[in-house]
C-alpha cells in the first residue's frame, strides 16, 4: 500500500478548478504532477548551491558538481543501471533521437572505426511496432530515410495488443535496429520485452526501448530487460519538465557518436578534427539544466522511496477500476484490452472513445466536472487510425490518483452521450 | 446557464448535428481556391473550396471531420459567407475572429448583426484550447479565398 497521507506531498492537487471544483487529476500520462521534494531539490539548489558543473575549482562547483552526478547516479540506480550509462537529454524524445542521430552519423562516417558498428545502409532494416509514440516512430523514419536502410513494423490487432506471429519474419538478419515501448501511452498494455529483446539478439539487432510510461509506473531493471538503450522522460516520473534521460549499455555508448557537438563533450580538439570524451560525457555538449537534472534525481528517489512494487499494484488498481466501470457506460468503447483476463497486461490507464462525440466535447464536459483528461491522438496517430477513430480521451493515473477520482470519472463519462443527444 | 451550457448553445448543437455546406461541390467557376487545415492537437481536418463569381462569393463546400464546435462553426460560416460579396465576407470573418477574442463577452449590436447564428459561439472564447476548433474552417476559407483570388485558369 502507498502512505495514506501521500497526496499531502503535492501541492498543486488541493487547488479548485471550474466553478470552485476540486481538481480531479487523470492526466499524468502526459505530464505528472510534482511533489514538495522535487520543488525543493530545484529550489534548494539554486539558493544554495547553484554553480557551474564540472569546472571551476571553488566550493560551489564542487556541491552542485556533487548534486549533478548525484542525480545521475539515483537515476541509475532507479532503473538498475551504472551511473556512466546514463546520459542526460531535453527529455525522452531527445533521447530516442540521440540514439538515431548517432547511428545517421556513424553511417556518415562519424566516430571513425569504433562506430562502424551503428552503421546503416541499404539493404539494413529498422523495426517499430505499430503502437509507437510518435517520439519512437518519427526518429527511425528519418534515419531510414538518410541511410537508405528499410522501416518496417509490427502490427497489433484490434485490442494494440502487438501481433508476435511474424515476428521471425520481420525481425530478422537484416534487422539493425528493433524500437518499441514498454507500455503504450494509448491502451496502457505492457509490451512483451522479454519476447521481443530475445528474437533482437538473435539477430544481432540493438534494443531501444521507450520507457516514458512504464519508469514512471512500474520496477524497472534495464539488466533483466536485457536492452541496449531506454528513453526516460523526467516529467512523467513526478520530476522536471526539460530533462530526461537515455540509458545505453556503456560499451555502445562509448562508441556511438555524438548528435549535438559542442564543448564539454571533447576530448582534443585541433583545427582538423576531434576526439570525443566518453559517455556519458561525450553526449553532453553545452550546459545543462542543472536544476532539473537535481530535480529529477528526486523524483528517482520520491518513486523509489514508495517502492515501485506498490506503485504498480496502485495503478492496476486505479485502472481496473476505471476500465470495469468504462465497460457498463452504454455508447463508450474502451480501447485496448477487455476483460478481467486482459487487464493483467494493462496499467494505469484507461483510454475511451464515446460513439458519436468528440474527444474535445467529451473532455470539455468532463473539464466542467474539474476532471482533466488528454484528448486527441495522444501523439499516436497510427495506432489511432488502426482502431479506425482519429482520437480518443484518455484518463491516466499515478501514485496520487485516488479510488474516488476513478469514480467521478465513470460518473462524468456517463453522462456525456445524453449532453451530445446520442444516448441510445 | 453554466458556462459549458452557455458553449454548446442550440443553435451548435443543431449546426453540428446536421451541418451545412457539407460535400465538396465541383465548380464552373472563373476563380476556384480549396484550402486543407489540419488541427494538430487532434488531428482533425477540413478541406474547404470556395468559387467566386467576380466580387461574390459564390460557393463554399466543404469536407472533413471534427468535433461538434468546429463541425458546427464551418457549418455557420457557409450559411453566412456564401453568397456575399467579398467586402462582406471579410467584415464576417474579422467580426468573427473578434468573437473568439472577446473572452465570452457578448459583441455589440452591430457585430451581432454581421455575425448572426455565429454569435452562438460567444462561449468558445472563454476557453482558449477551443478557439482553434471554432477558427478551423475560418482559417481554411479565408486561405482559399486567396487561394481562389490567384487562380486565373
Amino acid at each position: 500500500m502507498l502512505p495514506a497521507n501521500l497526496r499531502e506531498d503535492f501541492p498543486l492537487l488541493t487547488r479548485t478548478v471550474r466553478n470552485g471544483k476540486p481538481l480531479v487529476y487523470l492526466d499524468s500520462g502526459a505530464t505528472a504532477q510534482k511533489p514538495r521534494v522535487v520543488l525543493d531539490a530545484e529550489r534548494d539548489f539554486y539558493e544554495a548551491h547553484n554553480a557551474a558543473v564540472q569546472r571551476g575549482a571553488h566550493l560551489l562547483a564542487e556541491e552542485a558538481t556533487e548534486l549533478f552526478e548525484g542525480a545521475r547516479a539515483d537515476v541509475a540506480a532507479f532503473v538498475g543501471a551504472q551511473a556512466e550509462e546514463i546520459v542526460w537529454t531535453e527529455n525522452a524524445t531527445a533521447a530516442i533521437n540521440l540514439v538515431a542521430s548517432g547511428m545517421g552519423n556513424a553511417s556518415a562516417g562519424i566516430g571513425g572505426d569504433e562506430s562502424a558498428r551503428f552503421r546503416l545502409g541499404p539493404g539494413d532494416e529498422i523495426c517499430v511496432t505499430e503502437t509507437e509514440h510518435h517520439a519512437n516512430l518519427v526518429p527511425w523514419q528519418a534515419l531510414a530515410t538518410r541511410t537508405g536502410a528499410t522501416l518496417r513494423w509490427l502490427p497489433v490487432d484490434d485490442e494494440g495488443r502487438m501481433i508476435l506471429d511474424d515476428l521471425d519474419q520481420l525481425v530478422t538478419e537484416r534487422t539493425r535496429v528493433l524500437a518499441f515501448t514498454h507500455v503504450s501511452n494509448v491502451t496502457g498494455l505492457i509490451s512483451p520485452v522479454q519476447t521481443l529483446v530475445e528474437r533482437a539478439k538473435a539477430v544481432g539487432a540493438f534494443t531501444v526501448l521507450d520507457g516514458c510510461q512504464s519508469v514512471p509506473h512500474l520496477p524497472v531493471d534495464v539488466r533483466a530487460l536485457d536492452i541496449d538503450f531506454m528513453a526516460m522522460s523526467a516529467h512523467k516520473m513526478l520530476g522536471p519538465t526539460g530533462i530526461g534521460a537515455l540509458y545505453g549499455r556503456k560499451e555502445l555508448l562509448d562508441a556511438l557518436p555524438p548528435s549535438i557537438f559542442g564543448g564539454g563533450a571533447v576530448k582534443v580538439v585541433t583545427m582538423e578534427e576531434t576526439s570525443w570524451q566518453e559517455a556519458p560525457m561525450r553526449f553532453e555538449a553545452g550546459s545543462q539544466p542543472v536544476a532539473q537534472i537535481v530535480g529529477m534525481g528526486a523524483a528517482a528517489r520520491y518513486l523509489g522511496g514508495l517502492g515501485m512494487a506498490e506503485v504498480e499494484a496502485h495503478e492496476r488498481h486505479i485502472a481496473a477500476i476505471m476500465r470495469e466501470g468504462v465497460a457498463q457506460i452504454p455508447g463508450v468503447r474502451l480501447l485496448g484490452p477487455i476483460g478481467d483476463e486482459n487487464a493483467r497486461d494493462v496499467i494505469g490507464l484507461a483510454t475511451v472513445v464515446v460513439d458519436g462525440v468528440h474527444p474535445h466535447d467529451v473532455g470539455q464536459v468532463l473539464d466542467d466536472a474539474g476532471i482533466a483528461v488528454r484528448v486527441g491522438h495522444h501523439c499516436n496517430q497510427p495506432l489511432h487510425r488502426r482502431f479506425g477513430v482519429t482520437g480518443s480521451t484518455r484518463a491516466s493515473a499515478h501514485v496520487y490518483t485516488t479510488e474516488d477520482d476513478a469514480r467521478a470519472f465513470i460518473e462524468a463519462l456517463a453522462t456525456v452521450p445524453a449532453f451530445f443527444g446520442v444516448s441510445s | 446557464m453554466s458556462s459549458l451550457e452557455q458553449m454548446y448553445q442550440q443553435v451548435i448543437m443543431d449546426h453540428a448535428r446536421e451541418a451545412h455546406g457539407r460535400g465538396l461541390v465541383d465548380l464552373d467557376l472563373v476563380q476556384v481556391g480549396e484550402s486543407h487545415q489540419v488541427n494538430t492537437t487532434c488531428g482533425d481536418e477540413i478541406r474547404l473550396r470556395v468559387g467566386l463569381d467576380h466580387d461574390t462569393v459564390a460557393s463554399v463546400t466543404w469536407e472533413g471531420q471534427g468535433c461538434s464546435i468546429s463541425q458546427a462553426s464551418v457549418s455557420v460560416l457557409h450559411e453566412l459567407v456564401e453568397g456575399q460579396d467579398l467586402t462582406d465576407a471579410e467584415a464576417t470573418m474579422e467580426a468573427f475572429r473578434a468573437l473568439m477574442q472577446a473572452k465570452g463577452e457578448a459583441p455589440d449590436d452591430d457585430q451581432e448583426e454581421i455575425l448572426g447564428d455565429a454569435t452562438a459561439f460567444v462561449g468558445v472564447g472563454k476557453y482558449p484550447a477551443r478557439i482553434k476548433c471554432a477558427m478551423l474552417g475560418w482559417m481554411a476559407f479565408k486561405d482559399a479565398i486567396i487561394q481562389a483570388r490567384k487562380d486565373q485558369s
